[in-house]
């Protein structure tokens, strides 16, 4: 501290005594708190909790026994009606969350009192008009550090705010907008704070951009690294991409990643490579589409990659968020990840070395019919997009999609919310028409409001999974009679919160499946849950239609 | 164009605004009040206290680059003009009246004028003998607690931040109001309100964190009816008073697209 500094906090302490205040401590939020999230299990740090992205909440104060005693505390309306997808930040009593914007509108962040729900301060963001988003005016959270907020948008822009006043101390270019497809970045996810660095991927695979993940300083948003998901002209990778097609070839960022802090690295999922359904113009596995990317936090150097779908014409990205996980595999300590792929398997990966350890189809798979040693999944042929029509199970939009998934330290299970039965009748050269879900009326992308369901079984459905991450194998499942957009959350007193399309927020019986809690909260939910606590009571929060809705016990 | 093409087309849309101006009867002082804050907190970033910063306009004299009625200028408020930086914002049609009225009442009143002092001695004293960042904060330095200063030479006018700077208690923004509240425990907390509603409050109180108190919490509450802000009437000599505005003036940051 200044020694102006300090004279000017002694001057500020006089005149707070003459009016009466008693000086707190500003509690700052550290890097080591961030790394440490969990010994603070009152607050939610990052976007799925921790680094790990874990999505478990240590409070126990809701019970199987009591969670019939949620109510209702208060609920926070936007002002935007596009789906809510963010999760929010909790920090010592105050939560942080935004929404995206409407057409020619403005995102809207806000700083709430947890307890009550009411705005202490409201910022507001209108992105260019250039932005042109692929698959929604969507964000689905900010990060912190310090005293500082930070939020990636839509038209490609990475703002620091001050958490205590809404102001803006930064707002950087993360990528340059321009009039063509392959301009057209954005960033919709949570960034990743690690250590002095803000973290975030470029999304628009869809439209051709060539995406990348870069680091920007915290203090100033300087960019210090930058890391293309398609390799460039020279570089490994490149090969695996016909022609001139890896400059279009997508592979969009568009989740939040974690981080390993003893093998010092990150992990990002990365989107489906472009074109989306027509891979004959990038022949090649196309690099590194669909994949997993290990990264040197210092430098943004690929340490090891693995791509769980090499040539995709199914749109299966692999943005889900990267589950980090410590556990015995096969009778010794392993460092590991777990991720439900959109792809319809599920896998365990040694996070430090990136050797494929297990595969397994979590729902219905005919794609593929299983792997060679290195982990390479051997196709089955036929199933590409045809003139006439192939049916390719999971369907396009996947076997689970961005939600964030949850892992239980307390019952060592892996939970997915997950799409079954569901396939993609893919036309050539068009988008692929859907049979099941998509083929039976109404949209099954998410949307804020409620939709008529009229779907059989047969068509599709969405289900919470328990897997096993030592086998992949399913330990029960809780099914709903309409498809899911909603992420997990797992509390250390053995609970289960998601929600679905049918705008039910619901508790399970994380060991059983069993249905204990359901709301009805009249919007779709297209968000993860998670949970606080303020003073000793426990809150679960999660955002559905255009809303944040927060329960805790009645009292 | 030559110059007396633009004093043509000047005054032109000058009659035509003066003209157009049927509204103006329906405004109070009121209103016209209300048109300020809002001028001041959705318009002057752009168009600078006085409305004369984007080239070519000047809207406290009524000067467009084309010719404008009261219900293009509401219109034009409401909804943008597509392909420009001029956003949207989506007012009521009353509310955008009165940043009309608003508009032409600063026509009739005195423009700012820091020249008077010197912006780095100010900037000394803000610093120093003034100790206003004790409460204030310029570009990420000095509290939170009272308003933030960084853009205020954008939003505010020189005669206006003199007064505030002499006479604090005679306008105090509703964003700057104060609040205090005493516990049962008899701890009293002051800090500058954010939100009221008629069970809790919230405010950032002296040590800049982010409090809210439900009122059945609390022992007694209410506003601090003078502004903490103290007068410099007596504390700073006349030039001081126009150091210091002049580096006020000159803080201004236009914000970021």
């Amino acid at each position: 501290m200044s020694a102006a500094r300090r004279r000017s906090v002694c001057s500020l302490g006089a005149a707070l005594v003459a009016l009466g205040m008693v000086p707190l401590v500003a509690q700052q939020v550290s890097f080591d708190r961030l790394l440490r999230a969990d010994r603070e299990p009152h607050n939610w740090l990052s976007y799925s909790g921790t680094l790990f992205n874990q999505r478990h909440s240590l409070l126990t104060q809701v019970t199987p026994a009591n969670v019939k005693n949620l109510e209702l505390q208060w609920v926070w309306q936007a002002r935007s009606l596009e789906k809510f997808e963010a999760t929010a930040l909790a920090v010592d009593g105050v939560l942080y969350t935004l929404q995206g914007p409407p057409v020619q509108g403005r995102y809207q962040v806000v700083a709430l009192d947890a307890v009550t729900g009411r705005p202490f301060w409201t910022y507001e963001y209108q992105p260019a008009n250039e932005a042109r988003p692929c698959c929604g005016r969507v964000s689905r959270g900010l990060a912190i550090l310090g005293d500082t907020l930070f939020m990636g948008t839509i038209d490609a822009r990475l703002i620091a705010l001050d958490a205590r006043t809404g102001g803006v101390l930064w707002n950087v270019e993360a990528a340059r907008l321009g009039e063509k497809n392959t301009d057209k970045y954005a960033i919709t996810h949570a960034p990743l704070i690690v250590k002095d660095k803000v973290i975030v991927g470029l999304a628009g695979g869809d439209l051709g951009v060539r995406a990348y993940i870069a680091a920007f300083d915290a203090k100033n948003g300087k960019e210090l690294w930058r890391f293309y998901t398609i390799p460039g002209p020279g570089e490994k990778g490149n090969e695996t991409w016909s022609g001139e097609s890896w400059r279009t070839g997508g592979a969009g960022v568009w989740n939040s990643g974690a981080y390993d802090a003893e093998a010092n690295l990150v992990y990002f999922g990365t989107g489906n490579p472009a074109p989306d359904w027509d891979g004959r113009s990038r022949l090649g596995d196309n690099l590194y589409s669909d994949s997993v990317v290990a990264l040197d936090v210092e430098t943004g150097v690929l340490k090891w990659h693995y791509q769980f779908t090499p040539h995709d014409e199914v749109d299966y990205d692999s943005t889900q968020v990267p589950v980090l996980v410590d556990m015995e595999w096969q009778g010794r300590p392993r460092k590991v990840m777990l991720w439900a792929n959109r792809n319809g398997l599920a896998y365990v990966l040694d996070r430090v070395s990136g050797e494929f350890l297990l595969g397994k189809a979590y729902v219905r798979v005919n794609w593929m019919e299983g792997f060679d040693k290195s982990g390479r999944p051997q196709r089955v042929p036929g199933k590409i997009p045809t003139r006439d029509g192939e049916l390719i199970m999971p369907t396009v939009l996947g076997a689970t999609n961005w939600a964030p998934p949850s892992f239980s330290p307390k019952t060592g299970l892996f939970y997915v919310s997950a799409w079954e039965n569901t396939g993609t009748m893919a036309v050539e050269g068009q988008f692929p028409r859907g049979f099941g879900v998509a083929g039976t009326g109404g949209t099954p992308m998410g949307q804020a409001t409620l939709t008529p369901n009229t779907k059989k079984e047969e068509d599709g459905f969405g289900v919470i999974r328990a897997l096993d991450p030592k086998t992949l194998d399913k330990k029960w499942e809780f099914k709903m009679s309409d498809i899911t957009w909603g992420g997990v959350l797992t509390t250390a007193s053995d609970l289960l919160f998601s929600g679905g399309k049918e705008g039910y927020f619901f508790a399970l019986d994380a060991r059983t499946g069993d249905l204990l809690w359901k709301a009805a909260l009249g919007g779709q939910i297209n968000s993860g849950p998670m949970s606080y606590s303020v003073n000793g009571k426990q809150y679960v929060t999660v955002a559905a239609g255009n809303a944040l809705f927060a329960f805790a016990l009645r009292q | 164009m030559r110059p007396t093409q633009i004093w043509i087309v000047t005054l032109a849309v000058t009659v035509a605004w003066a003209g157009a101006s049927l509204l103006a009867q329906h405004n109070t002082a009121a209103d016209i009040e209300d048109g300020g804050r809002v001028f001041q907190s959705n318009c002057a970033n752009c168009h600078g206290p006085d409305g004369n910063e984007v080239a070519g306009i000047d809207l406290g004299r009524g000067q467009f680059r084309r010719t404008m009625t009261d219900q293009d200028l509401i219109q034009i408020i409401r909804t943008g003009i597509p392909g420009t930086p001029m956003p949207g914002n989506n007012f009521p049609v009353e509310q955008a009246e009165r940043v009309v009225a608003y508009l032409r009442s600063v026509a009739a009143s005195k423009r700012s004028d820091g020249a008077a002092g010197d912006a780095a001695r100010g900037h000394a004293l803000f610093d120093g003998k003034g100790t206003c960042a004790t409460c204030h904060r310029v570009s990420g330095a000095g509290s939170r607690l009272g308003p933030d200063l960084t853009n205020v030479g954008q939003l505010r006018k020189a005669i206006d931040l003199e007064r505030a700077l002499l006479e604090p208690d005679a306008e105090v923004l509703g964003q700057n109001r104060f609040y205090r509240v005493v516990g049962r425990d008899g701890v009293t907390t002051t800090g500058r309100l954010l939100n009221l509603d008629t069970f809790t409050v919230q405010m950032i109180d002296g040590t800049e964190q982010l409090r809210s108190f439900v009122k059945s919490d609390l022992r007694d509450h209410g506003f601090v009816d003078k502004s903490p802000m103290p007068s410099y009437k007596d504390k700073l000599n006349p030039q001081e008073i126009a150091d210091l505005v002049s580096y006020l003036v000159s803080l201004k940051v236009k914000a970021t697209p």
